[in-house]
Parts: C-alpha cells; sequence; structure tokens
C-alpha cells in the first residue's frame, strides 16, 4: 500500500519520509464542542512534478498519494478520464503515458515526473475529432459513455501497437475495458473501420 | 386505434454523441462547487450487531482531515423521526437504511461513519485510521440452507387459475428446481452525489440518479423541505440499470454531511461499495412444474418462487408473474415467498422478476418441448395466445410470431438437430437454443417545454435523466417527426429537477411516457401557431384550422401551399422572441381501452460447448424485439445489443459469492465477479418487428430496455442442452456444472 505506516510512529514517519514539519493540532479542537471554522487544516505532503499533458508542459505540486486519475479528475478538472474502480479491472480511466496505454488509476502521480499524458481532451486536434471519435460516434459504440473515453484510449492504442489485425485480436486487446452498457460490438466496428480507411493516428 | 406517419432513417448519431465521445459530458462527481469537501464511507466489517466504540482520535490527526460523521454526533434528521418535527409540512419518513441514525449493523459492508477531509486523498486516509469496536451476533446470508427452512418465510402471495397443481396430471410434464444466484447492476459509474446547502433551507445536489423528481421529493421530504427549495441536477447518468431508481445511503450522507460542515460535500462510492450499497438482483429459487398432452397443448404451470429480501425493507418482483399470463393454459398456480437476510436491501435490475422467472419458464418449456419430441419454436406457436391470460384482456398488439420467424431464419435454426450431441465441430458441440422475454409496456404521466424562437429553434425540456439509452436522441426524433422539422434545429434539455416534472427512467417506460409528452407539446404548438396565422395574417382569417397545416416552420393552407407564413413572420407580427407552452400527458388507462399491454422479445443463440472441458463459447446471437414503432432505431439496436450482452453475463458468468462464515461478499470487484467483456461477444444479430401499437400512445412504440434481457439466460441454457443433453439450471452456467449435469 502506498502508505502503510504504523500508527503509533505515523508523524516521525511523514517527518522522515517527505521532510515537512507537521504541525500538531491538538484533538480538543477537533471535538464536536467546537465550530468547524476553528479548524486550522495541516499542511498535505505535497512533491514537484513536472508532467507534459497533452502537450502543455505543466509543473504541479501534487499530493505524493494522488494517482494520476485523481489528479486530473480532481485537480484539474480534466474529467474526461474516468474512474470506474480504481483498482485497474475496468479500463475506463486509459490514458497513454509516453505512448503506452495506462491506467491512470494504478500509476502514482509522483511517479510520472517528467511523463508525456494524452487523455481523451487531447486526442481531438482544434475541432476535428480524431477518426476513432468520429468512428465510435458514427457505429454508436457507447449508450451511457462513462466506459468511452477508456474505449477510445485502448482502442487508439490498439492500432498504434499494430494489434488490430483481426476481430479476435481486436477484442484480445480491447478486452481490459469493460463497457456494461454492452456496446462491444459496436465499439469492434468502430476500430475495425478505422483500421481499414488508413487513417492517420 | 391510432394512425402512424413517422418515418425514421437510419444511421442517426446520439445527440449527446459529440460530448460523449470527447470526454466532456460531465457525470455526477465531475461537479465542482468551490470549498467541496470530499467523504468516503467506513463500512462495517461485521454482519450484524452493534458499533461499540468509535475512536476518531487518530483518524482526525490526519493532515487534512474535517470530521467523521457518525451515529454519535449525527444531526438530528426531520426525515429519520418525522414525529419529532411537527413544525416541518413537507417532512416524511426516509424510505431504507436510515444511515448513521443508530448504531445497528444489518449487512457486512453497511456504512457506518463518514471521513470528511479537504481532498481524496486524505478522506481515504483518515477512513482507514478511524477504530471500530464491534458487538457481534449471529448472522444469516445462507439462501440456499435458510429457503428449505418454513419459518423464515414471510409474505407469501398465491395465485390459482383453474386447477392447482394440474401438470401432475397432464399426459407429458416435467418438473424442476432453478437457482439465480444475486447479480449485482454494477454500472460503469460509480454513484455519487455532491450536496451543497445553498441557503440553510435550500440544497443543491448533483446525484447519480434515474429519478431527479423522485430524488428531488425524497431529499425534500428527508429535511421537511418545500420541493422547490431542492434542486437535483443529473445531467448524464453513465449506467444505472435500476440501480439509480431510489436513493441510497449516499444520499442522505453527503446531505447531512454538508449540513454538518457546512460546506458542499463529494461522496463517491467505491466499486465495492457498489456491491452493498445500490441493490442489486435478489437472490431466487424456483420450482417449475408443466405439462401438456401429446399435441403439445399446456395443460398445466405449477410456478413457485422465493426470493431474498434485507431484514429491514421487503423487496419483492413479478418473478411468477410471466406464467400466469403468456402463454394459453387453463390451470395455473404460482406461489412467491421473501427470505429475509442479513444483506442490504436488493432492487430492480434490468428485467427485474421476469428475468429471473423467465429463465425458469423457457427452460421448462424447452424440457417439456424435448419431451414431447415438439420444436420449441412450434411448440410454443402452439400454445400462443392473443389474450392476457390472467386478465384475459385482448393484447393491444402481439407480432411475437414474427419474432420466431425471423429469428429462426437469421440464426439457421434449421440447422438445428433436435437430438443432443448430434452436431459437432471438431471437439465443440453444437446447440442452438431460443428463449421469450415479455414485460409490461406502460405509460406514466409527463409534462414537457417546448419554447419555439424565432430562428426557427424548438426547445423542449423536461426533468427526466437519461441513464445511456438515449432519451434526447429519442425525444428530438419524435418532435422532428411532429413538427416536420429538421433533428438539428431541436434541443432536448433534462437532468435538472427544476424543469417540468418528467417521469422516473425505468421499467422501460421513458420513450413511451416522456414520447407522448413531446408528441403532445408538439401538436399543441403546432395548434397554437394556426390560431397565431388566423388571428395576424389575412389569408387566413377565413381558413378551418383543420385546412392549415404546419410544417418545418411554415404554417400554410393544405390545399394550397403557397399561401404560407413563417414562424419569424408570426413572432414578429406579436412581437415576442419566442413562443412557450407546457403540457402534461396523461398516463395510459388500460381499463379505459380494455388491452393489456406488454413488449416482447425471442432470442436465440448459437454455442459450442467443449465435449471435454465443457466450455461454453456463444458462437452467433439473434435477439428480436416486438416493441410497437421504433423510435430511434440506432439506440434501439444498441439497447437490444446492451441487453444481449447482460443476458451472456447472468447465463455464464454473473454471481455474487458470499462467505457465509462472515456474511461478507467475497468478490466485490469488477476482477473477480466476472461481467461479459470484448472476448466474450459474438456476432448479435438485431430485429424488430416494428409494427406500432395502435393503442400504448400517439407515437406507437413501447420500451424495450428490459425485454433485451429478459428470456437470453434461458435460450443459452436451451443452447448448451441441445448441444450436449445436460441441463444447468442454476445459473451461470459454469463448466464445472456442465460437466457434473446429469444428461
Amino acid at each position: 500500500m502506498m502508505h502503510c505506516y504504523l500508527m503509533s510512529s505515523r508523524r516521525s514517519f511523514i517527518r522522515k519520509a517527505i521532510g515537512f514539519t507537521a504541525i500538531s493540532v491538538g484533538a480538543s479542537i477537533l471535538t464536536d464542542a467546537h465550530p468547524i471554522d476553528a479548524f486550522i487544516p495541516a499542511p498535505i505532503p505535497k512533491q514537484k512534478v513536472l508532467l507534459t499533458i497533452n502537450g502543455k508542459q505543466m509543473e504541479l505540486m501534487v499530493d505524493i498519494r494522488s494517482t494520476v486519475l485523481d489528479l486530473l479528475r480532481e485537480q484539474l478538472g480534466m474529467t474526461g478520464t474516468k474512474k470506474g474502480c480504481a483498482m485497474g479491472d475496468c479500463g475506463a480511466c486509459m490514458i497513454h503515458v509516453n505512448g503506452n496505454r495506462t491506467n491512470a488509476c494504478l500509476t502514482l502521480a509522483v511517479y510520472n515526473d517528467g511523463n508525456k499524458i494524452t487523455t481523451i481532451e487531447g486526442l481531438s486536434k482544434a475541432d476535428a475529432l480524431h477518426p476513432m471519435q468520429a468512428a465510435f460516434l458514427k457505429h454508436d459504440s457507447f449508450q451511457c459513455g462513462y466506459c468511452t473515453s477508456g474505449q477510445i484510449m485502448s482502442a487508439v492504442a490498439c492500432l498504434k501497437e499494430g494489434k488490430a489485425t483481426n476481430r479476435d485480436a481486436i477484442k484480445e486487446y480491447m478486452k481490459r475495458n469493460i463497457c456494461r452498457c454492452g456496446s462491444y460490438q459496436n465499439i469492434v466496428d468502430a476500430i475495425e473501420e478505422v483500421k481499414k480507411s488508413g487513417a492517420a493516428i | 386505434m391510432n394512425t402512424f406517419l413517422y418515418n425514421f432513417q437510419l444511421p442517426d448519431e446520439r445527440v449527446d454523441g459529440l460530448d460523449k465521445v470527447t470526454g466532456k459530458a460531465r457525470y455526477t462527481a465531475e461537479h465542482q462547487i468551490p470549498n467541496m469537501a470530499y467523504a468516503v464511507f467506513i463500512c462495517s466489517t461485521i454482519t450484524k450487531g452493534s458499533v461499540k466504540k468509535i475512536d476518531t482520535t487518530n483518524a482526525l490527526n490526519i493532515p487534512g482531515a474535517l470530521d467523521v460523521l457518525h451515529h454519535e454526533n449525527c444531526p438530528a434528521v426531520p426525515g429519520y423521526k418525522p414525529s419529532a418535527f411537527p413544525d416541518l409540512k413537507n417532512v416524511g419518513e426516509w424510505r431504507g437504511m436510515k444511515v448513521f441514525a443508530d448504531n445497528k449493523i444489518r449487512f457486512n459492508g453497511q456504512p457506518i461513519a463518514l471521513a470528511i477531509a479537504e481532498t481524496i486523498e486524505s478522506a481515504n486516509e483518515v477512513a482507514k485510521m478511524v477504530e471500530i469496536e464491534y458487538e457481534a451476533e449471529p448472522h444469516e446470508t445462507d439462501f440456499h440452507a435458510l429457503r428449505k427452512e418454513p419459518s423464515k418465510l414471510k409474505n407469501g402471495s398465491s395465485y390459482t387459475r383453474g386447477k392447482s397443481q394440474a401438470y401432475k396430471e397432464a399426459p407429458f410434464y416435467v418438473e424442476a428446481e432453478y437457482n439465480v444466484p444475486i447479480e449485482v447492476h454494477n454500472p460503469m459509474e460509480m454513484h455519487a452525489t455532491i450536496a451543497h446547502w445553498e441557503t440553510t433551507d435550500s440544497i443543491l445536489l448533483y446525484d447519480k440518479t434515474q429519478g431527479p423528481k423522485a430524488t428531488q421529493s425524497a431529499v425534500a421530504r428527508l429535511f421537511g423541505l418545500p420541493d422547490k427549495n431542492v434542486r437535483i441536477i443529473a445531467e448524464n447518468v453513465g449506467g444505472a440499470f435500476g440501480s439509480a431508481l431510489r436513493s441510497w445511503p449516499n444520499v442522505p450522507a453527503a446531505v447531512i454531511a454538508a449540513k454538518k460542515i457546512n460546506r458542499p460535500v463529494k461522496l463517491v462510492l467505491t466499486r465495492p461499495q457498489m456491491f452493498t450499497l445500490v441493490g442489486y438482483r435478489p437472490q431466487a429459487w424456483q420450482k417449475l412444474g408443466v405439462g401438456a398432452d401429446a399435441n403439445g397443448n399446456l395443460l398445466g404451470i405449477t410456478h413457485h418462487a422465493i426470493s431474498n429480501t434485507s431484514r429491514y425493507e421487503d423487496f419483492r418482483e413479478g418473478i411468477v408473474d410471466a406464467s400466469k399470463f403468456l402463454y394459453r393454459c387453463e390451470n395455473v398456480d404460482t406461489d412467491y415467498k421473501l427470505l429475509p437476510l442479513d444483506l442490504s436491501t436488493p432492487t430492480w435490475m434490468r428485467g427485474p422478476g421476469e428475468a429471473t422467472g423467465c429463465f425458469a419458464l423457457e427452460c421448462s418449456l424447452d424440457d417439456l418441448a424435448f419431451k414431447l419430441k415438439m420444436d420449441p419454436i412450434e411448440f410454443r406457436i402452439k400454445n400462443f395466445t392473443e389474450i392476457q391470460q390472467e386478465t384475459k384482456l385482448p393484447w393491444s398488439a402481439i407480432n411475437i410470431k414474427d419474432c420466431y420467424q425471423k429469428g429462426a431464419e437469421l440464426i439457421g435454426w434449421k440447422n438445428r438437430k433436435p437430438t443432443p450431441m448430434s452436431l459437432k465441430d471438431k471437439d465443440w458441440y453444437v446447440g442452438y437454443g431460443m428463449g421469450v422475454g415479455v414485460f409490461g409496456a406502460g405509460r406514466g404521466t409527463s409534462t414537457v417545454r417546448a419554447v419555439l424562437h424565432a430562428d426557427g429553434k424548438l426547445l423542449l425540456e423536461s426533468a427526466v435523466s437519461d441513464m445511456g439509452s438515449g432519451t434526447a436522441t429519442a425525444m428530438v426524433k419524435v418532435a422532428s417527426n411532429a413538427m416536420k422539422l429538421p433533428e438539428d434545429k431541436i434541443k432536448f434539455v433534462m437532468g435538472d429537477s427544476d424543469l417540468p416534472p418528467g417521469p422516473m427512467q425505468g421499467g422501460s417506460t421513458t420513450t413511451s411516457t416522456l414520447g407522448s409528452g413531446v408528441h403532445l407539446v408538439c401538436e399543441s404548438l403546432k395548434d397554437l401557431l394556426k390560431d397565431l396565422a388566423i388571428e395576424s395574417t389575412d389569408a387566413f382569417k377565413t381558413i378551418a384550422k383543420d385546412k392549415i397545416t404546419v410544417e418545418n416552420n411554415r404554417v400554410f393552407i393544405t390545399d394550397n401551399s403557397s399561401v404560407a407564413v413563417s414562424v419569424r413572420e408570426l413572432l414578429d407580427k406579436k412581437k415576442v422572441p419566442s413562443i412557450e407552452i407546457i403540457k402534461t400527458s396523461p398516463g395510459l388507462n388500460t381499463r379505459e381501452i380494455q388491452k393489456a399491454t406488454n413488449s416482447f422479445s425471442v432470442h436465440f443463440v448459437k454455442v459450442h460447448v467443449h465435449s471435454k472441458t465443457g466450455e461454453v463459447q456463444l458462437k452467433h446471437v439473434v435477439t428480436t424485439g416486438d416493441a410497437g414503432k421504433i423510435i430511434s432505431p440506432q439506440t434501439a439496436r444498441s439497447q437490444m445489443l446492451g441487453g444481449a450482452v447482460g443476458g451472456i453475463g447472468m447465463a455464464l458468468t454473473e454471481e455474487v459469492k458470499i462467505d457465509h462464515a462472515t456474511g461478507k461478499i467475497s468478490n466485490a470487484s469488477l476482477g473477480s465477479y466476472i461481467v461479459p467483456r470484448h472476448t466474450m461477444i459474438p456476432h448479435i444479430d438485431v430485429w424488430f418487428t416494428d409494427k406500432p401499437d395502435p393503442y400504448i400512445n400517439a407515437i406507437g412504440a413501447k420500451g424495450l430496455g428490459e425485454i433485451a434481457i429478459i428470456g437470453f439466460a434461458a435460450a443459452v441454457s436451451n443452447a448448451v442442452f441441445n448441444a450436449t443433453g445436460k441441463r444447468v439450471r442454476d445459473l451461470p452456467i459454469t463448466k464445472e456444472k456442465i460437466l457434473t449435469a446429469k444428461a
């Protein structure tokens, strides 16, 4: 786990590990008798990372516990990348890190210093849809739309990696992405069409 | 009787499609409110008993911790005890578990506290640091052991038509038991609520709900506020399949927390919590007996069922209903009881009741057809009826015979051999199976506002939400046809309780209910435009209204279209930028029409079953629907595809496993509760009868969300039987069960 330490030595651990001085918060002011505005939040352990997200360089102070997924969604307001399980089971959070498809929920932001990240928001250029987005739209490859970003990011990676050799190979590559609405057939139709069109991806 | 002029063409993109493929579509948890805090449920690790002590000292020392809400510090909630708040007019008792109201543990995974912090990271850490002492009591979760004890069962309901247990006297009969495990909706978007007290007595709530108006009412009653003081926004719903038909503990928890800390609070469930906190398809045991004469005429059906509920609420569904009315049979008896367990409350999951019941009924009919040496389709056609057998009312429309014929043709039914193990492809036995689904087709009340602008753009509004079936897309098509207006000029706005009251999206009724509302408001709008033309334009002064036509924002005399006036001209004359009209379309009165209203489906599958390992591979699926006029062909097709995929999960993989020693679900993740993935899906053909139902509503459309899955699991079991001679009556159909089943 990312922060498994003994409760008794928690503070000393934090001090040692990330070099910040924890403000000692007296338990008394946290009880119910006190209004909440009396509470001064203690600093949260943060670290600087340099990320290139959709071509834009960003220097960010991030909570060391933040996954890339939570960084995108909660801190940067980039909610196109979805959280479906936070365990790497569903594929809704699929992004490209240095060109490789990656579960954004399984990688901490601080491990990505210097990395190039592409999300669904970075796929279309100006007003033009990426060919995969256009194909998903045409083939009705989604219903609720919640898994769609992840499916599209995987689909683009499938083509880029040369894995879309036939329908079975596409399915094999895409099986990391769940669609509970069951639009699988339409998703494979879309990928096959982009593959056959020879469009630049 | 209604006549129909609708004409729809393929292909058509969803109106919300562009937002969904670009990641711009916003779901509940994706809204941001300044100063918002994050909350995480802390859930019980025991199954029954009480919380003895909660120690939050260490938890509150976590940097960023704000509060830990639990039963000892939970503020008084009017809806938890309405009698204590006599001054509040709109207070009403909260339905379901009253989270944080007491220290009782009713199921494993019950929320007992809420960690609140500045960030999601801190909230997760606070949750881990809360120390809880329990006092455990013995629990009961083992459905199979307990259903055999009559004293444990409650609330039986039974039905008899003709003679009870008549099947046993028939020359040919089969009887068998069936089991359906707990299945979980698991929409991809997890349930979430953002609560914001905008003033001391008004709440803004972003919530994952299939019914913004219902959630508004529930939350208003919880705090004894007028409905108008509560606003629910559900812009996009990332799937639900029934899980968002009611408000679960996350709703009161977020609202209470926001009140307590005086800040907006975001509460998102985790995937494991999705297994325990937002309902599930109940576990069910069934016993079916079906008898017929030598010619295949049904002589008796007996259907008994028991399904589980929680200790604190009764949940019933229509498990035995289809057996009462679908096939021609004079002697039918049913019995349905509940078994309360120490689990959370089940709820409606796609095809509720019927999906469970039709699995048993349609497998039984397949077994009986085999015994009679009849083709299963022929057997069903033999017992086809145009009269709903329970009410004895004729169906408003039933074209299921077309489904049998077309489906059989598409799947290649002629290649099916009646004797199992007759067809082989290398090491794989080949089998064909079919199953029928039926569900009620209703029409509720809906209110729609239409605003027609001088530039010709039409805005339609109603407070529904859409979980993915394509409501806005279908409604734009209804309006486009009514107004003879291009679809790109029409916008349908929803997902906000401030809009005119729309229906709950559930029970396969949205298109019928809301489509009727859109149709009505458009017809009224045309009427208004005709009035305006007559009132303000000389050429129309003496023309009767029924001689005037409105098309594509032009009002003209039907027999002489050169005498015309545009909407812009009419509005200019009236000196208004737009005209607005609100109409309420009433619900269906089945007594008035004296018809039974249902949608029907027939599913066909071709399977390969490995002769040694028992592995099942679906090779082809054909799913056919008789659901009236298809309003939006592309989205309707996708819904049928999705139903088939859901049916594949129900048939082959989906099953919640409970460790009865602890009462805990042992596979509460998408890695261990197996839902269908790309590799499990064969080619699926979808076909609709596409014949308008002349009685259900003005647009001729019935629902199809439920029939898309109902009967599917039976088709798979029947195909496996046809392939191997092995009958699996316990879902899911696993290779182990096939290998150990008696031939």
